[in-house]
């Protein structure tokens, strides 16, 4: 139980970690989906403390919410570099002033 | 009985007038005005007739109550004993013929329908002053005939002067004002009650030091009303008003009002011997105080502007002196011949083509010659000459003055005197020797002569016709004249006649036999004529010690300090202050959506700790 906890909080302070301080958006974009999954597995591991099922059914939602958002978001990523050739995050500030 | 109908009537003209007027012909206009208010006077005339025996049953009607708060009522209520019914037939008469007049004098002048809807308006709240049965609703007409006179004073409002005279009578008024509803507070508090009814039977049974103090505020009021002094500066700049309304509010009728609100209150001033002396007192200085401006004066309206407040002066001594039927009797002679002698100028100005400096007129007995005659009964009834209106009711009010202390006679009687100079000199420099104006002058239309042939008529007849201490002898019995030794009536109306004929003889002399006398004068007396001729630099002084003060104390202190400094701060402080908090705030909004994920973590990592530390509930 602790163990699968610890897991999951040493995988978000990663996925946090990574996505404050890397410049790169695909790095960044990756971090996401690691915080996502370390919530997963805390969703998993309370439902199996509480005998429950909804945080299995929660997991899944997560995980189709993920699969669109990694959809969208590589395309985002493709068409940012296509139209700038570059992927570092502080370079793509024109909604700025 | 229906009281109401009277000041009814001449609102329903203010309203229509005012409200449709602008799309009405003239005709229209002044038919509804004039009809409003002769109508209403013909309904006073049938309330004379019907009521019968005022002095034993005064008429009283209530029509509403207006304030309740506990024991304490004020309604809307009319009451009318003798005194009243001699102010309505005096308002609603010479009212109806300066309306008459009026239609004629203001023929071709802009605003014709405004100017019959504020006259109109006047007449109303007059009327609602004179007819009240409380002192609340005698203030509410009191308040509304301020009103007018402000908006009449203003009629020609294009003319800055205009709009300045106008406020200065409402701000002058105003200290009286403040000095009535004072008094009123204390009457309320000592009565108990603010009816006339319950009021003045009361006076008799109360301290006397509270009933000066009522007296004395009311007197304050009466002096800002009836432009007696300290408190008369606005009545000569009100002269800017077009001359039927100086007639009609500052002669005839609103000027009175102090008088009468004096006489109303008769019983509270003679259980006040102190506050009576006052009044007195006050009414014998602005007598001849304003009678000697009077006789250096050019601008004839002018003249009669300081003839009304001196002749004022004598009603207030009148009333000051215990004659208070004499008072109103003069009060009304004095609506008589003064109505004239300003319709009279009217007419004469009218006649010079709009011009009112008198060094500019002169030999209009030719071209006006009814003109002439009307202002010469007019004049002869203000210098005090015998049987006309003006000598019994000055005469009165001397004798009763010599009753009360000799000296004040014999001021009274010097003033008739110069009264009677002015006032001539005015008639000599206008009517006779030759026309030095510009223009051809033209004698006025009947619709304007015929009211002055009427007031005429009154100004000469009027003194025997009503014997107003005969007809008021129920309320304020006639004195005998006062056997202390001294001369005989006779006597002394003999001596006041004199003053006023050797007063007619010396301006005939120095205006118009000889008239190198008042040039030799002027230069002989030097920086006294100055003086007098600047009205004793009057207003200057008020503007120096009170105006000027309170202009400078406003703008250093209440504007620069109060305002700008602290108001403005407060207001102004707020907005730097958000203004200040948001620039640093602002810098958090850096659009840079690492720096926001940090402070989210931040947050987050916060709430744990709080949780951890308090535990969750």
């Amino acid at each position: 139980m602790s163990f699968y906890l610890g897991l999951s909080a040493i995988l978000f302070v990663i996925g946090v970690a990574g996505f404050i301080f890397r410049r790169n958006i695909i790095t960044v974009f990756m971090c996401i989906e690691l915080m996502l999954n370390a919530v997963n597995l805390s969703f998993v591991t309370f439902a199996n403390y509480h005998k429950q099922v909804s945080g299995h059914i929660f997991t899944f939602f997560v995980m189709v919410v993920a699969a669109a958002e990694a959809a969208v978001g590589l395309a985002i990523i493709l068409t940012v570099f296509k139209n700038r050739t570059t992927l570092n995050i502080d370079e793509v500030d024109s909604l700025k002033n | 009985m229906h009281l109401w109908i009277i000041p009814a009537l001449p609102f329903v003209g203010f309203l229509i007038n005012g409200v449709l007027g602008r799309k009405f012909s003239n005709a229209l206009v002044s038919l509804i005005a004039v009809l409003s208010v002769v109508l209403s006077f013909a309904w006073v005339l049938k309330v004379y007739l019907s009521a019968g025996d005022l002095a034993a049953a005064p008429v009283h009607a209530h029509y509403f109550t207006w304030i309740r708060s506990g024991a304490f009522h004020v309604g809307w209520d009319f009451a009318i004993d003798k005194l009243t019914m001699i102010m309505l037939l005096i308002v609603t008469g010479i009212g109806s013929l300066i309306h008459i007049y009026a239609t004629g004098y203001m023929d071709h002048e802009e605003g014709f329908y405004r100017f019959f809807a504020y006259l109109n308006l006047f007449m109303f709240f007059m009327l609602t002053l004179v007819l009240a049965g409380n002192y609340l609703l005698l203030f509410v007409g009191w308040e509304g005939v301020g009103l007018c006179s402000y908006l009449l004073i203003g009629f020609y409002f294009v003319k800055d002067s205009a709009t300045t005279a106008g406020n200065k009578a409402f701000i002058v008024n105003r200290v009286g004002d403040f000095g009535f509803s004072l008094a009123m507070f204390l009457i309320a508090i000592t009565f108990g009650s603010l009816d006339f009814g319950k009021v003045l039977p009361a006076a008799a049974g109360k301290p006397t030091g509270t009933l000066t103090t009522i007296a004395l505020l009311l007197l304050v009021g009466a002096c800002g009303k009836s432009a007696q002094f300290p408190l008369y500066v606005w009545l000569p700049d009100a002269m800017e008003g077009p001359t039927p309304v100086s007639a009609l509010i500052h002669a005839a009728t609103m000027v009175t009002a102090g008088v009468y609100m004096i006489t109303r209150s008769a019983p509270i001033f003679i259980h006040a011997p102190a506050a009576m002396e006052t009044v007195a007192m006050i009414g014998l200085f602005t007598a001849v105080f304003a009678a000697t401006i009077g006789l250096t004066q050019y601008d004839i309206k002018k003249v009669f502007a300081y003839s009304t407040v001196s002749q004022l002066g004598y009603m207030f001594l009148g009333v000051g002196v215990g004659a208070f039927s004499a008072g109103v009797w003069h009060l009304m002679t004095h609506a008589f011949f003064k109505a004239l002698l300003f319709l009279g100028a009217g007419s004469v100005i009218h006649a010079c083509h709009g011009e009112q400096d008198m060094r500019h007129m002169g030999g209009l007995k030719k071209y006006a010659p009814w003109t002439c005659l009307v202002l010469a009964c007019a004049s002869l009834a203000i210098a005090g000459f015998p049987f006309t209106s003006g000598f019994f009711s000055k005469d009165a009010i001397l004798g009763a003055a010599y009753a009360y202390a000799p000296w004040m006679y014999w001021v009274g009687v010097v003033t008739a005197g110069m009264t009677a100079f002015y006032v001539w000199r005015a008639f000599w420099m206008t009517f006779w020797g030759d026309y030095r104006g510009h223009g051809h002058p033209h004698e006025s239309s009947w619709v304007m002569l015929g009211p002055l042939v009427v007031l005429a008529v009154l100004s000469i007849a009027g003194g025997f016709l009503f014997n107003v201490p005969q007809i008021l002898s129920g309320l304020f019995p006639i004195k005998e004249a006062a056997e202390n030794g001294g001369p005989g009536e006779a006597v002394l109306t003999g001596i006041s006649v004199a003053f006023g004929l050797a007063g007619i003889g010396l301006s005939y002399l120095m205006y118009v036999v000889n008239k190198d006398i008042p040039e030799k004068i002027t230069s002989a007396l030097g920086g006294v004529y100055t003086l007098v001729y600047n009205k004793y630099f009057v207003d200057e002084l008020y503007d120096a010690t009170i105006v000027r003060p309170l202009i400078d104390g406003s703008e250093s202190v209440l504007w620069k300090v109060a305002d700008a400094g602290v108001i403005d701060g407060i207001v102004n402080g707020a907005g730097s202050t958000s203004q200040g908090v948001g620039g640093i705030l602002r810098l958090l909004q850096s659009g840079n959506i690492r720096s926001y994920a940090t402070w989210v973590v931040i947050g987050a990592v916060v709430v744990i700790v709080a949780i951890g530390v308090g535990g969750v509930r």
